[in-house]
């Protein structure tokens, strides 16, 4: 019996001209794209340069800051409230205003002034870039004070050297860190909006009064709907491995049977969701516009773009009910980190305990009675 | 003299009557949507919700980050860094590490993201030989975090640097002043309103308009609105005409809710907030539109417009990622996506509070965006279905 449902489920799928279409290309268009996209290092910040003192050492400062790596000259303004407004129209992002008499009050009294405006609408992006005009100014004194009094008074100068050091991904890129998590989003995608529309789809074509009429039974309804998700989703995910390997050269350090296993759990949690929307939605419509405010929410809160750590505690709270989050965990931690399946017991429990919800939820709302 | 007067009666009667027509055709398409009671929550209550979780929820800030300290002077200076990064609302320190091993074994488990590390006898070396140093050591799992952590965790241990030597009264110092414009709190929210206006009115927005049109066709009824004497470009207005009001609700809305409970400042004028809102959801209709125009069925349409616009939106809008970091190539790719110059300007408006002159381009781009994809969808709108 469940054979002939399954073939049938396959038949509708392979006969609409978009969806198989959209099964292999979305993957791919989204595996050649958005890992580039996602980068938050704070790079090529468009600096403003206010300089009223016009001397060597303030000639010095600005050269110091614009070969920096961090900063990019675009504007030099004559006054504060003209620089300010290269902030207004976009053309700068901070404004570094070095006042008159820098270098004699530098020399004389040994402590001079200067202003630096940041535009933080962005606030991590502001911070970051006074930051790391402070570092700046403080190399450039310390440069100074060597030239004027080399070794004698350096050794009673209180100086830390910091030394970063960035674990598991060493040359901190990005894509190491997306590649997994665009995994979990597009098996997320793929097999959730798809289930979402398929029982709703034949409530609308009417279609659904002949599954009604037959023998069939909830389980094995549900069940046959579900088979072919999890093929599709194996199908995404065999894909994405593909490109992660032979397009970034990304490969998990622990075992992609680990990742296997948990993606199999994982298509049936988010396909259950899909159905359980399904046989409560109307129309098509409907079942779109509740799935795709869900979805939206699991993929922000899910730790995917934002870290959970800087989410408020009632936030935090919520993401435990949040079954992408501890997806995201497991591919993240598999391909980076290397974890073995005893370091994901947590997650595991999770993942199977929402299958088990949704997929009873699913077949307990689907009645074959009007 | 009669003739014309007649001529212009005859006009008049004729814009009167094709004035009723779409009027009623207006009336049909609300209440198709007042008809659909669980739609209509949805489409005016997604917005509440999203913004409010969004609002508080959505941050990339740093906030008590879970550190553990690694030290092995136990001296003065290192008690004070270590209360300087405690006392930051950035860094909690969590755990206090006895060997190097230790090390290993916590970022193993994940309890902690950055553990700092101190050398033998720090604060002599840091008093006589002025060579101390720390080790900063963090997770990068996620280079952003972690990159921002030891960008923090820097910043404060230089500013012990700079204290000290105020005490010392070392010579050539330069002490900045630093202003933070417009968001001195340093608010995650003022970054990421603008972002979620920007997806949301757009996703809703194209969403509603490419189900309305295909759903007529998929039914049917769409050859019986051809078929009235009403010309096919009405029929599309008379089907804007709802959405473009519900698009407003949203808005004002999610303006309300962030200004009321979120607490992000309208600095600017809300006359031109408004203008260019009004301009984005028209674009935003329009694409609908043209969605409408390449696909046959429901599900085609819901799926390219919901699924596929989501994550370019999200991703290359600017809303989470700057795009002044991403490579050449996605930069040039991000101009064609209309969210990316709304935020822009509801960022300028909203919350940097400039004049109205700033966002002309922005203005005239999503103008152009708005002629360009109705221009098209009307050619393609085909007035015979098959």
């Amino acid at each position: 019996m469940i054979k002939f449902l399954i073939e049938k489920e396959f038949k509708q799928i392979m006969r609409n001209s978009f969806l198989p279409r959209l099964i292999i290309g979305m993957p791919i268009m989204m595996m050649l794209i958005m890992p580039w996209a996602a980068n938050q290092e704070i790079k090529n910040i468009k600096l403003s340069i206010v300089d009223n003192d016009h001397s060597t050492y303030s000639e010095r400062l600005v050269r110091k800051a614009t070969s920096s790596g961090y900063f990019h000259l675009t504007d030099v303004s004559l006054s504060g409230d003209k620089a300010l407004h290269s902030i207004e129209s976009g053309k700068a992002d901070v404004i570094l205003e070095i006042q008159t008499d820098f270098e004699k009050n530098l020399v004389k009294t040994g402590v001079a002034n200067v202003m630096i405006s940041a535009n933080t609408v962005n606030g991590v992006k502001g911070s970051l870039s006074s930051s790391y005009m402070g570092a700046i100014l403080s190399d450039f004194s310390s440069d100074i004070r060597e030239e004027w009094s080399p070794k004698r008074e350096g050794a009673a100068l209180p100086l830390i050297n910091v030394v970063p050091q960035y674990k598991f991904n060493p040359n901190l890129d990005y894509k190491v860190f997306m590649v997994p998590a665009l995994m979990v989003i597009l098996l997320t995608l793929l097999t959730g909006f798809l289930p979402a529309l398929n029982i709703v789809s034949e409530k609308e074509m009417g279609t659904i009064e002949q599954m009604n009429v037959t023998p069939v039974n909830k389980f094995t309804f549900i069940l046959a709907k579900l088979i072919p998700y999890w093929v599709i989703g194996f199908t995404v995910l065999t894909i994405c491995f593909g490109f992660a390997a032979f397009v970034y050269n990304i490969l998990p350090v622990g075992s992609l049977l680990t990742i296997y296993l948990f993606s199999g759990i994982y298509i049936l949690v988010v396909s259950g969701f899909g159905l359980v929307i399904s046989n409560y939605s109307n129309t098509m419509q409907q079942a779109m516009f509740v799935m795709f405010f869900f979805i939206m929410i699991l993929i922000l809160m899910s730790g995917l773009f934002t870290p959970i750590s800087s989410m408020p505690e009632w936030a935090k709270i919520v993401t435990i009910f949040n079954p992408l989050k501890y997806f995201i965990q497991v591919m993240r931690m598999v391909y980076l980190k290397g974890s073995v399946f005893m370091d994901l017991t947590t997650q595991m429990f999770a993942l199977l305990g929402f299958v088990v919800f949704f997929n009873t939820w699913a077949i307990i709302s689907y009645k074959k009675t009007n | 003299m009669k003739f014309s007067n007649n001529w212009h009666e005859k006009q008049n009667a004729l814009i009167i009557d094709i004035m009723k027509q779409f009027l009623s055709f207006v009336k049909k398409e609300f209440y198709h949507i007042f008809r659909d009671k669980r739609t209509m929550l949805i489409l005016l209550g997604m917005p509440i919700v999203q913004i409010i979780i969004f609002g508080f929820a959505i941050t990339t800030e740093l906030k008590n980050t879970e550190i553990a300290v690694f030290d092995l002077s136990k001296d003065i200076s290192t008690q004070r860094i270590i209360e300087q990064l405690e006392a930051s609302e950035y860094f909690t320190v969590s755990q206090v590490l006895n060997s190097s091993d230790d090390i290993e074994q916590v970022f193993r488990q994940g309890k902690v993201n950055m553990v700092v590390a101190f050398g033998e006898n720090f604060n002599n070396n840091l008093l006589h030989t002025g060579e101390a140093s720390i080790q900063l050591i963090a997770d990068a799992t996620d280079p952003n975090q972690s990159l921002m952590q030891t960008g923090y965790a820097t910043n404060i241990i230089t500013s012990y640097q700079q204290e000290l030597m105020r005490e010392h009264n070392v010579p050539f110092r330069i002490v900045p002043e630093v202003k933070m414009l417009y968001n001195p709190q340093l608010k995650g929210a003022y970054n990421f309103v603008p972002g979620v206006m920007g997806l949301i009115l757009m996703l809703i927005c194209a969403m509603m308009t490419s189900i309305a049109i295909v759903r007529e066709k998929e039914m049917g009824t769409m050859e019986v609105l051809l078929a009235s004497p009403i010309k096919p470009i009405y029929i599309i207005l008379a089907k804007a005409v709802p959405y473009f009001t519900l698009s407003v609700v949203n808005l004002t809305s999610i303006l309300l809710l962030s200004y009321f409970v979120l607490k992000v400042p309208v600095a600017g004028s809300l006359f031109w907030l408004a203008a260019i809102s009004f301009i984005f959801i028209a674009v935003a209709l329009s694409l609908g539109l043209f969605v409408s125009t390449i696909a046959n069925t429901q599900v085609t349409a819901m799926l390219i417009s919901g699924m596929g616009f989501m994550m370019p939106v999200m991703l290359l809008s600017g809303m989470i990622y700057p795009i002044e970091s991403m490579p050449e190539v996605l930069q040039w790719i991000s101009n064609i996506i209309p969210a990316k110059w709304y935020i822009d300007a509801i960022k300028k408006l909203m919350i940097q509070g400039v004049g109205v002159e700033f966002i002309l381009k922005d203005m005239a781009i999503l103008l152009s965006m708005f002629i360009l994809l109705i221009t098209i969808s009307l050619k393609k709108f085909k007035v015979r279905l098959v």
